[in-house]
């Protein structure tokens, strides 16, 4: 048994960065203050939360009182949709999302249907890149908002954010976009986008988990989901998860920073993956868009195989990947994002998906494809379904 | 990660009785490729010194979960050597005991193993034409109408 595990899950979430948390130490104990109280240990606080926001807002070029610091980005998403759903109702009833959406969106859209919204879905195609002209004509006098992921946190496909952006402004629509496998691996700029809303998530760069934010254009009206306090601009009542916030802005840095040089040395590696994968196991096939993905994401399909069994049999050798989506792992259903594309359900259970990080090393890869190659051929050697010769 | 246990990994790390049988006397066939679990289940038929028919040996294929490849292995083991007539009403519960357990949204898995020894009996008797029992004859309907359903789900994906 090898000892040291092969992390290869960096979509689910990342380890935290020391640096990160050398950063958040000090709020836990020291600088404890709540941020609404008026003594000097609360206005350093607010100082410091209000540094965080400065720093975030700059990176997506936002102005500061549009970032609304969350616990999560499925609270970012909820907040997104029900928040402007409820406070634009008037204007309309009408909401449309991807079919890709991930669950903190769909099931958000889902519940809003019982409350006397509709909801339509935006087709993709087999790559997962939204329909444009499907877009346009889905978008009537009653759309009130349209909710596309950024990157696809399944397969990694990256939307064209700013030609979505671009049709939603001329029809006068909000667009929300959840960017939480985009923030901090690619340059986001929201007012070049037209983007209106984005949620983005700490815990997938580096930081902490229970800090999160949407982005929320100055002017759009949105109903928030908390009361109380009135923190965060009355939006998000809740005392501020301070040390959370810290990190989440810290690590949200140093990924800026480093963007450049970890993209293009992620994209070799992956390029590596892919072309080592497909040429060495037979009957493989990547899942998603050739060009159009973040450079962390693989999917790929194996022939004659369960993504269970595979992902199982890869932990009994330390490596961990996912199959679909990790939350999809207890609903047994297959993965709605892969039957969009109009892989087969079979195609979809076979389906795994390798994300890279920081740590991700080249040995590490070759590992992993050595490993795979064998499980891959001890479980056809079980399964009824043999490869075509 | 589901929570299986020792013994179920076990299994399925390293399944008993796999791999496809040359001339078989019956072939079960059970779960569905839409559900991402197949089985097959192949059976040779001999007699014991008493002159019962007993299943004399078996192998099994199966594309799916640990689950399902685990209660595979399984159900191999309990039923060799063991005269058609008392496996004919094998419960799922007699190998989810044999393997220690099995986490509550898998317990289904271990249908396919007992659905896929039904559909081979029912294979045996059918090439032996012989009466099919009335209560094997309903399971095989009502396996392949269960078949029939998750398949019409999926259509739009075929």
């Amino acid at each position: 048994m090898r000892r040291k595990k092969i992390y290869l899950d960096f979509a689910a979430t990342t380890p935290v960065d020391p640096r990160v948390l050398r950063a958040m130490m000090p709020y836990f104990s020291q600088k404890f203050g709540n941020s609404a109280s008026l003594h000097s240990l609360g206005q350093e606080a607010k100082i410091k939360l209000e540094e965080c926001r400065e720093k975030i807002a700059k990176m997506i070029s936002a102005e500061i009182p549009e970032i609304i610091f969350t616990s999560s980005a499925t609270e970012s998403n909820n907040l997104a949709l029900k928040g402007i759903a409820f406070a634009n109702r008037e204007k309309g009833r009408h909401i449309l999302i991807s079919e890709i959406e991930h669950e903190s969106v769909l099931k958000t859209a889902e519940w809003l249907k019982g409350e006397g919204f509709e909801v339509e879905k935006i087709k993709v195609d087999s790559y997962g890149l939204v329909d444009l002209d499907d877009l346009k004509k889905k978008i009537r006098r009653e759309t009130i908002l349209v909710s596309v992921i950024f990157v696809n946190n399944e397969i990694g496909t990256k939307q064209e954010i700013e030609k979505i952006g671009k049709i939603c402004k001329e029809r006068g629509v909000i667009f929300h976009t959840d960017a939480v496998q985009a923030f901090g691996k690619v340059l986001i700029d929201v007012k070049k986008m037209q983007v209106d809303l984005l949620s983005a998530s700490s815990h997938k760069v580096y930081g902490p988990k229970g800090a999160a934010f949407l982005y929320c254009r100055k002017g759009i009206k949105i109903t928030p989901l908390l009361h109380g306090g009135g923190q965060e601009f009355a939006l998000r009542s809740s005392t501020v998860n301070l040390p959370a916030i810290v990190g989440f802005a810290t690590a949200a840095e140093i990924c800026h920073k480093e963007m450049k040089r970890e993209t293009e040395r992620v994209e070799k590696l992956r390029n590596f993956f892919v072309q080592q994968i497909l040429s060495q196991i037979k009957g493989s096939h990547l899942n998603g868009h050739p060009e159009k993905r973040i450079p962390h994401i693989v999917n790929f399909w194996f022939e004659g195989i369960e993504g269970e069994s595979l992902v199982l049999r890869l932990d009994m050798e330390g490596i961990c990947i996912s199959t679909g989506s990790a939350c999809s792992s207890f609903s047994l259903e297959p993965s709605h994002v892969l039957l969009a594309l109009g892989l087969k359900p079979w195609q979809a259970h076979g389906s795994l998906r390798f994300s890279l990080g920081r740590k991700t090393q080249k040995e590490d890869l070759i590992f992993t494809i050595e490993c795979l190659k064998k499980i891959v051929e001890d479980l056809r050697k079980i399964s009824p379904f043999k490869l075509k010769k | 990660m589901i929570p299986y246990n020792k013994k179920v990994l076990e299994h399925f790390r390293h399944p008993h009785n796999f791999g496809k049988m040359k001339n078989p006397d019956a072939v079960g066939k059970a779960g569905n490729l839409v559900c991402g679990d197949v089985m097959y289940l192949y059976l040779k038929i001999g007699k014991n010194k008493k002159n019962e028919e007993i299943i004399k040996d078996v192998k099994f294929e199966t594309l799916g979960c640990a689950a399902a490849i685990a209660t595979s292995s399984v159900i191999t083991d309990l039923i060799k050597n063991k005269k058609i007539e008392d496996v004919f009403d094998f419960k799922s519960s007699e190998i989810i005991k044999e393997l220690g357990g099995l986490p509550p949204q898998k317990i289904h898995c271990s249908l396919l193993a007992t659905e896929a020894l039904k559909e081979a009996i029912y294979d045996y008797f059918k090439k032996k034409k012989r009466k099919i029992p009335e209560k094997l004859q309903k399971e095989h309907e009502r396996i392949l109408k269960q078949k029939e359903i998750l398949e019409k789900k999926y259509r739009k994906n075929e």
